[in-house]
């Protein structure tokens, strides 16, 4: 008897005429299948659940203590302390909270850019390069991809140095008389900017309005919009993960058989409405896909804002994910670094169940 | 959505079984005895019990957070020599990122006997129980008093520096000097002074002084007006007080009329680099600065001199490393021994020769003036200064005091400060409890 189960055997003896055709006792084939599967899969899910499951679980038990990382936390190194690193973070009003609601402001502007901007890129670049007529498609392809396999310090260096206050992308928007802010130095966020311009929201200080607190924070503070930092890191990141998902929807789109869309052509459909009623709504599954996937990977962003700001400046680029490590390596305080991941994860779940709703209720 | 051809009931106990493996794998981890949980960190703390042991002949293992590889081969070297003279093995593990690796290490419970510490987290690894305060077993007084101040905990000093403690100084491009049609005369030697200069060196592609938003330079103007974070004993946060608004009011109005601006404003990623690319005059940095000079902006002709004197007189910030010993090593008495034998006159001067680290040792301060003349300016004013908060969780109030002082042009001192002194308050309430 194998530890996932057998075939369900019945006890007694029934009316032949309603039980199943006999089976062969001591090895089907759907038996010797499932074998067989679990064999081939077993490596990759003992690597998953000693690699992942396992360390997960204990970062949960690690967020239950109060843990510097210098002793072990699973001798009695550490001090039990319940709900209290979630309390502090959550409801206690101190520093701890006061990050992490940043962090969450922040992220939130982060992914509203850089969801929707992936998918955009990386649906034209699938859509240019599936065109049948181009030419070096393989080639454009390579090009579009290389981004996705560049290391992301390489990308982050370049980057920082693109977005000097003197550097290339200042220079161009000079060209048509815009003068470009200071990338990394400028605190301000982008409606704050427009309200300030405006007149709506005063030039210097904090406005008046607002002034109401959710989870710590100033309402006037969460509508600030990003920060010039934080768009050129959701920049960075549209550009350097377009590739992946252009291949995603590369596959999807060669899925869609042409005679659909020669149909539409015959019946007189423009390009437009070729694409709008053709291709995007047999694009679903792939839409979804590379949707949840975006919004997975930019709620944990951690590499750029290691590389290039360290949360900087004034923290309008402080990320949960980032401040994680701050409180768990930089203060000893790995009980509130693992409490801020798991509530990190929770929000996560509770974007993507949504949008699964959302995707399954327009079906 | 049940479309599988295996009946449910099978499917059931195979979810059941594998959730029963999973948990069984994760309750055998977090039941694991195979970590020494014989620690118990008061005896460390009240300082490790009886007189030290003669050293045995366990091997000893040294972690470093290495500057590059002459530090270690001379390390390396150095441990080959203390071999050779007691035949005691000694491996030397240059680390990659020394915190994350020490702090694996304590955990596990298998530490390396020898270690760099910072004084930033000797007391986190000291309230930890990590480390052997082997003050008593040295002769203290051939240690700056001050520098050891970042060492001393409960009473205890903790370790002893590895190599002499710089201070921050006021680096001046001599270029840009001679242009204003300034003079030796005009050396600030006052925070007035100070401001004078900065405004007359202030031009439209320079300006005249800068560097690094952060508490490690702003620090040493508010020592200078005769404040700082922490008192004395580091058992009370002073960041909320009229000294420390004094100093940053006084940049503030730095600031406002455009002699001053932090690097980051004028491109750059620190003061050094500001004052390398020429587009500051005037910086602050510590010793580090020599050297980088002449590597990366040998073009640059600059003198250094000592921190002008604020209304409590000359403030600097000091920085400095030190051995920390483990509390659990097998051979403690080899280990101080060890770091003796790192201390001694002839591989002081070999590690100074090689990659820069001044002795610590006091004997040896007349031998470092005569062969490190650039350095001489670094090593002053000690008495003067102040180290970094050696408190367990306050690197999030000092993250927290950087970003808001980026923002001090258009920002109010007094509350940045009071909202430092809240946060730290509540740091230190939560390192002591």
């Amino acid at each position: 008897m194998t530890l996932l189960g057998t075939a369900a055997q019945p006890a007694q003896p029934l009316d032949p005429k309603v039980l199943p055709p006999k089976r062969r006792r001591g090895g089907s084939t759907s038996g010797t299948q499932r074998i067989a599967g679990w064999t081939f899969t077993a490596p990759a899910v003992i690597a998953i659940i000693v690699f992942v499951v396992v360390p997960v679980g204990m970062a949960l038990w690690v967020s239950l203590l109060k843990w510097n990382g210098l002793s072990s936390p699973f001798g009695g190194g550490a001090e039990f302390v319940g709900l209290d690193n979630y309390k502090r973070l959550l409801s206690t009003d101190g520093l701890l909270r006061q990050n992490f609601t940043i962090g969450l402001r922040n992220n939130l502007y982060y992914v509203l850019m850089v969801v929707p901007g992936t998918i955009v890129l990386a649906f034209a670049l699938a859509l240019m390069v599936n065109q049948q007529r181009l030419k070096g498609r393989g080639f454009f392809r390579t090009v579009f991809y290389f981004p996705s396999i560049t290391s992301a310090v390489a990308i982050t260096v370049t980057f920082l140095f693109l977005f000097q206050n003197s550097g290339v992308i200042n220079q161009v928007l000079g060209w048509f008389g815009i003068s470009g802010p200071k990338w990394f130095v400028d605190s301000r966020g982008l409606f704050q900017t427009i309200a300030q311009a405006l007149g709506i929201a005063p030039a210097s200080g904090t406005p008046m309005w607002g002034t109401g607190t959710i989870l710590g924070l100033p309402i006037n503070q969460w509508l600030a919009g990003p920060s010039p930092a934080l768009i050129a890191l959701a920049t960075m990141t549209v550009w350097a993960s377009s590739g992946t998902f252009m291949l995603f929807f590369l596959a999807g789109l060669q899925n869609i058989p042409h005679e659909v869309d020669e149909a539409a052509f015959i019946d007189g459909a423009s390009t437009w409405q070729r694409f709008r009623f053709v291709t995007v709504p047999l694009m679903k599954k792939s839409l979804t896909l590379v949707a949840l996937l975006t919004v997975i990977g930019s709620w944990q962003v951690f590499d750029s804002v290691y590389l290039a700001t360290q949360g900087g400046p004034q923290k309008t680029t402080l990320t949960p994910a980032f401040q994680s490590y701050q409180v768990s390596f930089k203060d000893g305080d790995f009980g509130g670094g693992a409490a801020i991941a798991f509530v990190l994860f929770l929000i996560i779940i509770v974007f993507t169940v949504g949008q699964r709703l959302i995707s399954r209720e327009k079906d | 959505m049940s479309r599988s051809p295996r009946p449910l009931r099978s499917r059931h106990r195979a979810a059941v079984a594998a959730s029963a493996a999973a948990l069984s794998l994760v309750a055998l981890a977090a039941c694991s005895s195979d970590f020494d949980d014989s620690a118990s960190p008061s005896s460390s703390a009240s300082g490790g019990g009886a007189t030290l042991a003669a050293p045995n002949k366990e091997p000893l293992t040294i972690m470093i957070g290495s500057s590059g590889p002459a530090e270690t081969t001379t390390v390396q070297d150095t441990a080959k020599a203390y071999t050779a003279k007691t035949g005691i093995k000694v491996t030397v593990i240059p680390a990659q990122d020394l915190t994350q690796q020490l702090g694996q290490a304590f955990s596990g419970g298998n530490p390396p006997d020898l270690f760099y510490v910072d004084p930033a987290r000797v007391g986190l690894y000291a309230q930890a129980g990590n480390l052997y305060p082997y003050g008593k077993d040295v002769d203290l007084t051939e240690y700056d008093a001050t520098t050891l101040q970042s060492y001393t905990l409960n009473g205890d000093v903790q370790c002893v520096p590895k190599e002499s403690a710089g201070v921050l100084a006021l680096s001046i491009n001599t270029a840009a000097w001679d242009k204003a049609g300034l003079t030796d005369a005009d050396i600030p030697t006052t925070w007035d002074q100070l401001h004078a200069v900065a405004k007359k060196l202030t031009t439209k592609d320079q300006v005249g002084l800068s560097f690094g938003a952060t508490r490690d330079r702003v620090g040493a103007f508010m020592v200078g007006a005769g404040g700082w974070f922490m008192n004395d004993d580091n058992t009370q946060v002073t960041a909320d007080s009229p000294e420390n608004t004094q100093a940053l009011t006084y940049l503030q109005d730095m600031l406002k009329d455009g002699s001053f601006a932090w690097a980051a404003d004028v491109g750059a990623g620190w003061g050094g680099e500001a004052f390398g690319m020429q587009k500051a005059a005037m910086t602050v940095e510590g010793g580090w600065l020599p050297s980088v000079m002449s590597s990366d902006y040998p073009d640059v002709k600059y003198t250094t001199v000592a921190m002008p004197a604020g209304p409590a007189g000359i403030g600097t910030l000091n920085f400095s490393n030190c051995w920390g010993v483990a509390a659990k090593s097998k051979n403690l008495g080899g280990a101080v021994d060890l770091v003796k034998f790192f201390e001694s006159d002839e591989q002081a001067k070999a590690a100074a020769k090689s990659f820069g680290a001044t002795p610590a040792r006091l004997s040896l301060a007349d031998w470092t003036k005569e062969n490190f003349p650039d350095q001489v300016v670094y090593l002053e004013n000690l008495d003067k200064s102040k180290g970094p908060v050696p408190v367990p969780g306050f690197d999030s109030v000092l993250a927290d005091f950087d970003s808001k002082i980026e923002g001090l042009k258009t920002g109010d001192p007094a509350t940045i400060l009071q909202e430092t002194q809240t946060n730290g308050e509540a740091a230190l309430t939560a390192a002591q409890g």
